[in-house]
């Protein structure tokens, strides 16, 4: 045990002598909240909006001044020429395009019909139907105020008796609709799964192309020992981070650890112990650090970071990519997460995740110490 | 001078076990994965119905929605119980309650109450969901007042550029610039260092090499590759996606360049102050993912608070991702990204000098 | 005797009080000598003895703090890239590619000091067949022995016709027989008039060499020819001479 001890402690010092490394470590999940947390958001809002106005009459004035107090526009440029509109967004200029039809106001009043075209920059999708939407409404109601205004009282009930439903929304989990609460599982995932999955396989690998891998071999530690002396550090370090991260989720981004916090730690303890045995299988697969380091960061991260559901929706995914993702760990740990730490389900709803994760850290410890063996034998 | 050295790297590079089948794989491999996962189509939402009310309008109202594109009827049931139990396994992203007497409510008071409720841990779907959810409940009132709009304001919406509003065709040019960032960056942020760590690079700077060649020595292969990843990435865009640069070829490519230098610049400037490649990796890693998640390449710039908006205007990538969005989706030429452009100048010079001067050949 | 041909002689390597310090620690403390045109200069002393240090201020690798030196006629510290041009340095650690084959590394090195480009075909088949390896020409340098890696890098070094050649501790690690291959090596590029300045640890090495300085503790301790120290310091070889000297060093032996 104390030969044990004695090569944690050198691990920790190999970890510790590298500071610009040992804060990127702790700085890291830092910096992705924050970033996460306060920058990132997919709300549309200062849309850029360029109108046309032919009329200029007392209901493109209403309209034009309704959409310029909203906050979801800023109304850049008034434009003379309904052929600007090209240019508008080839320069990035505009994301939407607002032209009134010609005499709107008269025609609104006597035919009872006036045109609004709304041209959107679509190369964005959901911001171009969100925006569609936005000024829609805005239109919309508008109308109601223009026609209120104009048509006599005595036309007016065919509108007040229209038969309404009335659908109340309730916003389920996160009333706030805070994008935190779907990326703190995330992030957890994404940083446990880099410092321990890279860090170990790279250190490993690093003591065999060094040479001093062989040292220890030849000592009277049994290799096994060595193998996890060297996982420890990580381990600890990890753990520092989920830490982070909880402080920061609860007390920066006010989000709740709603379930039983025991088992949210409970659960990352496994989730740690699957990416460390991934690290350990991959330093035995390879010899040279810049290997391991392609290997754990193109063939583990980025799959970690596309298919886990961090960022994007699993379900929305085609069935062979949904397939693929079940065999990535972070996907089952960001579900459990999401469950146990958000919806503050109890444990039994996560058996699922808990069980796969579970199999998959005993299969990667059992193939990489196989093939540890192999390669001492 | 320059000719044996650039010679040198292309060996280095092509003798490497796993760099030429990283090139070729992994952008292969990326164009075909990524536009299909990194989709915030908001399509294929799983709705709950609890239909408490067994009328002949609720039923129609249900039917409407599971008709409409956007959503699929994962359930009907009667209590909102179970359909909340739906909703927690996963197999459900919002619920719609039909509550009782409905039918009644809307024939007697001309009015009546549905409940929408959302899960909103995945904010975007749940938004989006609710939106459209709450437009097709007010057809579906304007159905029943026979109300074809008679009179009032017409709206003519039209989206240009992407009319089929497919989200992969604004993902493809984006991760090809994701693409170019991660190869033509970690690759040069490796190369200094490594020979630092095997001590070629002190045979190197005991010859008279000036700082300049050799620098230049390491970018020109990376810009050759960077032309190799992107090539890819356009077949790919073309065959699998079908989408072609609406702007010119050359107008792509050029600023294309100027970009790979930019990164490849960067890399190497963290290279010379790294001691290990261990260090090198995560300090690139660090600014990876910054440069990545303040690009505009998964949210747009335009949501960002201020202060992280003026951050946005530091980071290079976010200048190519305008670039590329805006001569792929929308043919837009020079002239129209002037100030893109000079930006990306501006780094190149400013990373490929300070690569140059941060380099030094004695202690 | 000795001392009128040294005064007949072009000096190449002039160095003035020349001192390196890394904070409080001094490595190379207040040395002073001069290595002449076509001479065989052994630079001896213990490990951590400030060698290397001294070696690689004279090749313009590391910056004096102060003292001044020219090599090749150039001023080593401002003019730290002319001598680069006009020497060879083979170092401790073996440092040609190891991914590139053999003659690709004399086609880089020859063409970075810029020899012509026709020339370094048939110059690099000559000094392969003065080395016997007419074989190895295609082989990856990863692949050869240790010992065929050294000669090698020598070869390289002074593939250029450098005025003069820095090797350190070039024979490290390498078994006896091909030590003395090196030698015989170093004494053909000797008689080309090419100075050779070379580091060892193998004291019977010392004895080939035209003159030797010994290295203590950053000083310069006794610089003479292998004969007249042994004289002076009464001994039988060069070992003894060393012994004598490196014993009294303070420093730890890194």
């Amino acid at each position: 045990m104390k030969q044990f001890l004695v090569f944690v402690r050198k691990e920790f010092y190999h970890i510790f002598r590298d500071v610009r490394t040992v804060m990127i470590l702790l700085l890291m999940p830092v910096v992705q909240i924050i970033l996460f947390g306060f920058a990132l958001s997919s709300e549309v809002n200062n849309v850029k909006i360029a109108i046309f106005d032919p009329s200029k009459d007392h209901a493109t004035q209403l309209i034009t001044e309704r959409i310029s107090a909203s906050k979801y526009f800023k109304v850049v440029k008034m434009i003379s020429d309904p052929d600007d509109v090209e240019s508008l967004f080839k320069s990035g200029k505009a994301n939407i395009v607002l032209l009134y039809s010609e005499k709107f106001h008269e025609n609104l009043i006597h035919t009872g019909h006036a045109q609004i075209q709304l041209i959107t920059d679509g190369t964005e999708p959901n911001t171009a139907n969100a925006v569609t939407r936005y000024a829609t409404n805005i239109i919309m109601a508008s109308q109601k105020e223009l026609l209120q205004s104009q048509v006599p009282s005595v036309t007016r009930p065919a509108i007040t008796s229209e038969i309404i439903i009335i659908p109340e929304v309730k916003l389920l989990y996160n009333p706030q609709m805070k994008s935190s609460y779907n990326f703190v599982p995330g992030v957890m995932g994404l940083i446990l799964m880099l410092i321990c999955a890279m860090m170990t396989s790279i250190s490993i690998v690093r003591e065999k192309e060094v040479g001093t891998m062989e040292v220890l071999l030849v000592s009277p530690m049994r290799p096994i020992y060595i193998i996890i002396s060297k996982a420890v550090p990580y381990f600890v370090l990890s753990f520092v981070n989920l830490t982070t991260i909880l402080l920061l989720a609860v007390f920066v981004l006010g989000v709740p650890i709603s379930g039983s916090l025991f088992w949210l730690i409970f659960i990352s303890l496994i989730f740690i112990l699957v990416a460390l045995s991934i690290g350990l299988l991959i330093s035995t697969l390879v010899d040279t650090q810049v290997a391991a380091m392609l290997i754990s960061g193109m063939v583990f991260m980025m799959p970690t970071m596309v298919l886990s559901g961090m960022i994007y929706p699993v379900e929305n995914m085609p069935w062979i990519l949904r397939l693929i993702s079940n065999f990535i760990p972070a996907k089952w740990y960001i579900i459990a997460v999401k469950k146990l730490m958000i919806q503050g389900l109890s444990i039994d709803s996560a058996f699922l995740e808990l069980g796969v994760l579970f199999t998959m850290a005993m299969v990667f410890i059992l193939i990489s110490l196989k093939m540890f063996k192999k390669r001492l034998a | 001078m320059l000719k044996y050295l650039i010679e040198k790297e292309f060996k280095h590079i092509r003798r490497n076990k796993f760099l030429p089948r990283l090139i070729l794989f992994f952008p292969t491999m990326m164009m075909i994965v990524l536009p299909w996962a990194a989709n915030l189509d908001v399509k294929d939402i799983d709705v709950a119905v609890v239909n408490r009310d067994h009328s002949q309008l609720s039923g129609k109202l249900a039917e409407k929605i599971s008709a409409s594109a956007y959503f699929n009827l994962s359930s009907v049931s009667e209590s909102y119980n179970n359909a909340l139990k739906t909703l927690d396994k996963g197999d459900a992203d919002i619920i719609l309650e039909i509550p009782e007497g409905f039918e009644k409510s809307l024939v007697k008071e001309g009015n009546a109450k549905v409940l929408i409720a959302a899960n909103a841990v995945n904010g975007t779907k749940a938004g989006m969901g609710s939106a459209y959810l709450v437009s097709i409940i007010s057809d579906y009132s304007r159905e029943l007042n026979n109300q074809t709009i008679t009179r009032g304001i017409e709206i003519v919406p039209q989206n240009r550029y992407n009319p089929a509003m497919d989200y992969k065709k604004f993902m493809v040019p984006a991760l090809m610039v994701m693409l170019l960032t991660i190869l033509c960056g970690f690759l040069p942020a490796l190369n200094i260092v490594s020979e630092k760590e095997i001590g070629t690079i002190e045979q190197i700077n005991v010859t008279p090499v000036g700082k300049f060649t050799f620098i230049l020595a390491k970018l020109i292969p990376y810009w050759l590759i960077g032309f190799v990843v992107l090539t890819i990435a356009v077949i790919i865009g073309r065959v699998i996606y079908g989408i072609t640069p609406q702007g010119s070829l050359f107008t792509f490519y050029l600023l294309a360049s100027v970009f790979v230098f930019v990164v490849s610049g960067f890399g190497l400037v963290i290279s010379n102050y790294s001691n290990t490649m261990q260090q090198a990796m995560f300090v690139m890693f660090f600014f990876m993912l910054i440069f990545i998640l303040m690009s505009g390449l998964f949210t747009p710039v335009e949501s960002m608070p201020k202060w992280a908006q003026i951050i946005t205007l530091f980071n290079p990538m976010k200048y190519f991702i305008e670039i590329m969005r805006m001569v792929y989706l929308k043919g837009s030429g020079l002239d129209a990204l002037t100030r893109q452009i000079s930006a990306l100048l501006g780094f190149a010079v400013l990373f490929n000098s300070w690569a140059v001067l941060s380099y030094r050949k004695s202690r | 005797m000795m001392n009128e041909v040294e005064q007949d002689r072009q000096q190449v390597i002039k160095v003035e009080h020349l001192t390196k310090r890394f904070g409080h620690f001094t490595a190379v403390d207040n040395i002073s000598f001069e290595v002449y045109k076509g001479e065989i200069f052994g630079f001896l002393g213990a490990n951590g003895a400030g060698k290397t240090t001294a070696m690689k201020m004279l090749c313009g690798l590391s910056k004096p703090t102060s003292g001044k030196g020219s090599v090749a006629g150039y001023n080593i510290e401002k003019e730290s890239e002319s001598v680069k041009a006009n020497i060879g340095y083979m170092s401790q650690k073996f440092s040609l590619y190891e991914d590139l084959k053999v003659w690709e590394n004399f086609r880089l090195f020859g063409g970075i000091y810029g020899v012509n480009d026709k020339e370094i075909g048939p110059r690099t088949d000559e000094m392969l067949a003065q080395l016997g390896f007419e074989k190895e020409k295609n082989s990856l340098v990863s692949s050869l022995p240790l010992g065929w890696k050294q000669k090698l890098a020598f070869s390289v070094a002074i593939f250029h016709e450098p005025k003069i050649v820095f090797l350190d501790e070039p024979t490290g690690g390498v078994d006896p027989v091909t030590r003395r291959q090196f030698w015989e090596l170093i004494y053909k590029a000797s008689d080309r008039g090419i100075t050779v300045f070379v580091t060892t640890h193998y004291m019977d090495e010392a004895e080939y060499c035209n003159r030797v300085s010994i290295m203590v503790d950053g000083r310069i301790d006794a610089l003479d020819s292998p004969r007249n120290l042994k004289s002076i310091y009464n001994a039988a070889n060069m070992n003894e001479v060393f012994i004598h000297l490196a014993g009294g060093s303070n420093r730890k032996a890194d």
